[in-house]
């Protein structure tokens, strides 16, 4: 399987990212700066995190408007899997390919600390690898994670199962305590928490790693039907 | 030529952290008579046109200058001489 991680000026998370597929999953992976036209080639697409174009206007707002997301959202509109973290985010919610919008953490400050994870929607092409409602540590580190939405939205995403992580303690703000969500087609998701940042157990937890295990489960599964 | 002026705020139920916090401050300056503290974005740019398309400001507004799912934005046009 081969993943893309897209590099957009002021990602930051990128090097992680690839080391995560690359040394944690053990998959093909490669760097795709903003400046691309083509996924051509790639099964999985990764957003990662950081501070795309210095965080100016908005958080994501000028990456998601950069050559490689016309290439995101056709391959996204494919059903293939795309996965945005945390900057990757909130590109993911600017180029409306999720709904919903970030504001600065309730506190006004930087959060970055390891951070318990209800996995509320095990059933994704993301999250096979885990149980319902279980528990997963994984850190976050950010300023805008405060996740916002019209009551509609919110319903509606409930209703739908598309939670897929839930903050065990509100801890900047976030709607139902929303760390995750994924699209009405179940293959993009976008987290604040970082699972590139728990793939090896030096890194104090290794439950970040079965959610690329989970991309990787799926993508076989769906292979090996179609061959 | 025109300047255009444009205004983003938070939408009206939307909590404001900053402005909360501002409020705050202001408290700490003796200062207790000031309420419904919001922050807000200014921008200006100018426009060649003397009559621009109030569509494309809008469209430009909607789509990238103001995020409609958490801010509202106005504007306003003034005549000016290109200098």
């Amino acid at each position: 399987m081969k993943f893309a991680v897209i590099v957009f000026p002021g990602s930051n998370c990128d090097t992680d990212m690839f080391h995560a597929i690359q040394e944690g999953l053990g998959e093909e992976v490669e760097m795709v700066p903003h400046y691309e036209t083509t996924l051509v080639g790639y099964d999985a697409v990764l957003l990662p995190g950081g501070f795309s174009y210095g965080d100016y206007l908005r958080s994501g707002s000028i990456a998601s408007y950069s050559k490689i997301m016309k290439a995101v959202k056709d391959f996204a509109s494919q059903g293939k899997p795309v996965l945005g973290v945390c900057n990757g985010f909130q590109v993911l919610l600017e180029a409306g390919l999720l709904p919903g919008a970030m504001k600065r953490n309730e506190e006004l400050k930087f959060i970055c600390q390891t951070t318990g994870l209800e996995v509320v929607n095990p059933e994704t092409s993301f999250t096979s690898q885990y149980d319902q409602g279980e528990i997963i540590q994984v850190p976050v580190a950010h300023a805008e994670g405060n996740y916002e939405c019209d009551d509609v939205t919110l319903e509606q995403l409930e209703k739908n199962n598309q939670v897929v992580f839930r903050y065990l303690d509100s801890i900047n703000g976030s709607k139902n305590n929303i760390a995750g969500i994924v699209n009405e087609t179940g293959n993009v998701l976008g987290m604040m928490p970082h699972p590139e940042r728990a793939v090896d157990r030096l890194l104090g937890s290794t439950d970040g790693l079965r959610l690329f295990q989970s991309i990787l489960a799926n993508w076989r599964e769906q292979h090996a039907v179609s061959s | 030529m025109v300047k255009v002026k444009v205004y983003i705020t938070l939408k009206s139920g939307v909590l404001d952290p900053q402005g909360k916090a501002i409020e705050h401050a202001l408290g700490a300056m003796e200062i207790h008579n000031v309420s419904g503290m919001r922050v807000g974005k200014y921008m200006e740019f100018y426009m060649e046109e003397k009559n621009p398309d109030q569509g494309q400001i809008e469209m430009m507004c909607e789509k990238l200058l103001s995020n409609p799912v958490i801010e509202d934005y106005s504007y306003e046009t003034e005549e000016v001489v290109p200098s």
